[in-house]
């Protein structure tokens, strides 16, 4: 793919007090794609995030913004990104208009560009009815979409946007969504970060693993999944205590690339189910286990989060201070 | 230069629409502080208090100049909590990601600080009036009362922001507030004249910049500048290096905080 990049990390570690949050991290964005930061809490990717939008330094390394550093050139990426932050970093006191008037000086804007904006950003996210609310009467969803319009106040090159709907329901996340990919379809870069699996998959076209501070992997969705090479049959077993002998049993049998023994069974990659599958019951018959329940996926997203992490991503340590 | 004001005018005014919106909160912290000190503890004491000492005709002109300084020093420390709010919910980053100078929301505060506190000193310097307190060196000498509550104001707001950015929870910041706030008003000439104080407690006012303050402004209020002249000198002196201190503190711990 040759697309212009938009944002380019290299070589990029950041120590607190001895303590790395993230270590020699590289990658780079390509303009006008939805860029993913996917792992669990704590594993770096605010620290990521929050240097890209200038407010932290980088102990090593750089981060470019459309050619501009990140600490060097600070003022000029300033004027070119917009922030959502994950915390909703909304004053209860002020009102919906009020907030992106705020802004809007901020920005430096003109008051008649002021107002034509405030009055397209609140009619796109929907909130132009309750604009002269203070925020304090909003809901969950309705002070996100306020989060999103400060985001796109400035009319930004690059959006970034910090787990966008952490802890929203079903429906307001959907709508977010939809915002993203209109953005996208506007030609906006966005990068965003998130903990949640379906929203990297379906909203990302390419995203990076990033845990304990390190780059597992990058790629699109599609890539990553089949990069694992192999579909999954996950075994249920009646009784589990000898659950290592089928392991070893089966490791290394045709058509079986990896075997990972879970809570409850066994998950087998294979190559192709058609052979595996009749090996696998044999196998389980010869030996008298009892199959309850058996179930083949195709990879999921949360494979390749468990194929290059070695854990799931809601079984990850919760950490503070990212 | 044009950008700069607009960001400063268009983040103090957030200030001044919060408090606006928080009428309680508004109406407690403008009376509080006469209603208690000024009005019941002025009075309480009228008679408890030996003129002798105070050097004063009654307990309530003696304690303007305190209550005055006083209401500084809890606005002035108080001054950086709507900063630590912002930054705990993350307004603070929502502004700073923006392309602002990085003073303008500093700025914004300590002119929304001083310009309440200035009001509000008038307010109580009203309500002394009511109760027969005349300053004795007219409008000009109310003037050198605002310029010196400035002053001191401005050091203990850069102390509070400077805590504001470095504590670690909003906890920690009330803690420390709490424990700050009343020893700095027992040791010092507020309430009481030095020379009435057990020695050991007036060796540790003198080190309190507050003593400096209220020992300007009271002179200020109760006799002449002849004699507050030579006060009000001095504390400019010891204003401009506590609050040299003060901004270098506060300039680091947010430097520290956003880098």
């Amino acid at each position: 793919m040759d697309r212009a990049v938009a944002i380019d990390v290299s070589h990029l570690s950041k120590s607190y007090d001895g303590h790395h949050a993230v270590t020699d991290v590289s990658f780079q964005v390509h303009a006008g794609e939805i860029f993913g930061l996917l792992g669990p809490n704590g594993a770096g990717k605010s620290t990521i995030l929050r240097t890209l939008i200038t407010l932290l330094s980088p102990t090593s390394g750089h981060a470019t913004i459309f050619g501009l550093d990140s600490v060097r050139d600070a003022d000029r990426v300033r004027q070119l990104i917009g922030y959502v932050p994950q915390e909703r970093a909304i004053d209860r006191f002020l009102t919906g208009r009020e907030h992106l008037e705020l802004l809007a000086a901020l920005y430096h804007l003109s008051k008649d560009e002021a107002r034509r904006r405030i009055a397209e950003l609140l009619t796109l996210v929907e909130l132009d009815a309750h604009a002269d609310r203070p925020a304090k009467t909003y809901s969950g969803g309705m002070k996100r979409k306020l989060d999103i319009a400060c985001g796109l106040l400035p009319d930004p090159k690059v959006l970034f946007l910090d787990e966008p709907t952490l802890g929203l329901d079903v429906q307001s996340r959907l709508k977010i969504w939809d915002y993203v990919r209109m953005l996208k379809g506007r030609g906006m870069t966005v990068v965003m970060t998130t903990n949640y699996l379906d929203e990297a998959d379906q909203l990302c076209d390419r995203l990076a693993i990033i845990d304990s501070g390190v780059i597992k992997t990058i790629g699109s969705p599609v890539e990553l999944k089949v990069g694992l090479g192999g579909d999954i049959v996950s075994l249920t077993l009646r009784e589990t205590d000898k659950v290592r002998s089928l392991e070893s049993a089966l490791r290394g049998q045709p058509a079986i690339k990896a075997v990972r023994v879970t809570p409850k069974g066994l998950d087998i990659r294979v190559e192709s189910p058609e052979k595996a599958l009749p090996a696998i019951l044999e196998s389980a018959n010869r030996m008298g286990y009892s199959v309850e329940f058996i179930q083949y996926n195709r990879p999921r997203l949360d494979d390749v989060f468990l194929a290059h992490t070695g854990r799931r991503i809601e079984e990850a340590p919760v950490g503070d201070g990212e | 230069m044009t950008q700069y004001w607009q960001e400063i005018s268009a983040l103090t005014m957030r200030w001044v629409r919060r408090l606006s919106r928080e009428k309680f909160s508004m109406l407690f912290t403008l009376v509080q502080p006469m209603l208690f000190w000024l009005i019941f503890f002025g009075n309480l004491f009228q008679r408890a208090a030996d003129p002798q000492v105070t050097q004063a005709p009654n307990y309530i002109s003696f304690l303007a100049a305190g209550v005055v300084v006083m209401t500084v020093l809890n606005n002035g420390l108080a001054g950086g909590v709507d900063l630590l709010f912002d930054k705990e919910n993350g307004f603070l980053e929502r502004l700073m990601s923006t392309p602002i100078h990085r003073t303008s929301v500093i700025l914004s505060r300590f002119i929304f600080v001083m310009t309440i506190t200035s009001l509000q000193v008038l307010v109580i310097l009203g309500v002394a009036f009511l109760f027969g307190v005349h300053p004795a060196t007219g409008l000009l000498g109310i003037a050198a009362i605002l310029l010196i509550g400035m002053m001191f104001g401005v050091g203990l707001t850069a102390i509070s922001m400077a805590m504001a950015f470095s504590v670690k929870s909003h906890g920690d910041f009330f803690s420390v507030l709490g424990f700050l706030s009343l020893p700095m008003i027992f040791l010092s000439s507020a309430l009481v004249p030095l020379t009435a104080m057990p020695g050991w407690m007036s060796l540790l006012a003198k080190f309190n910049p507050m003593t400096w303050a209220i020992d300007a402004v009271r002179p200020l209020i109760l006799s002449s500048w002849s004699e507050a002249l030579p006060h009000v000198a001095m504390v400019v002196v010891v204003m401009v290096v506590f609050d040299a201190l003060c901004l270098y503190g506060g300039a680091k711990a947010f430097r520290r905080a956003m880098g």
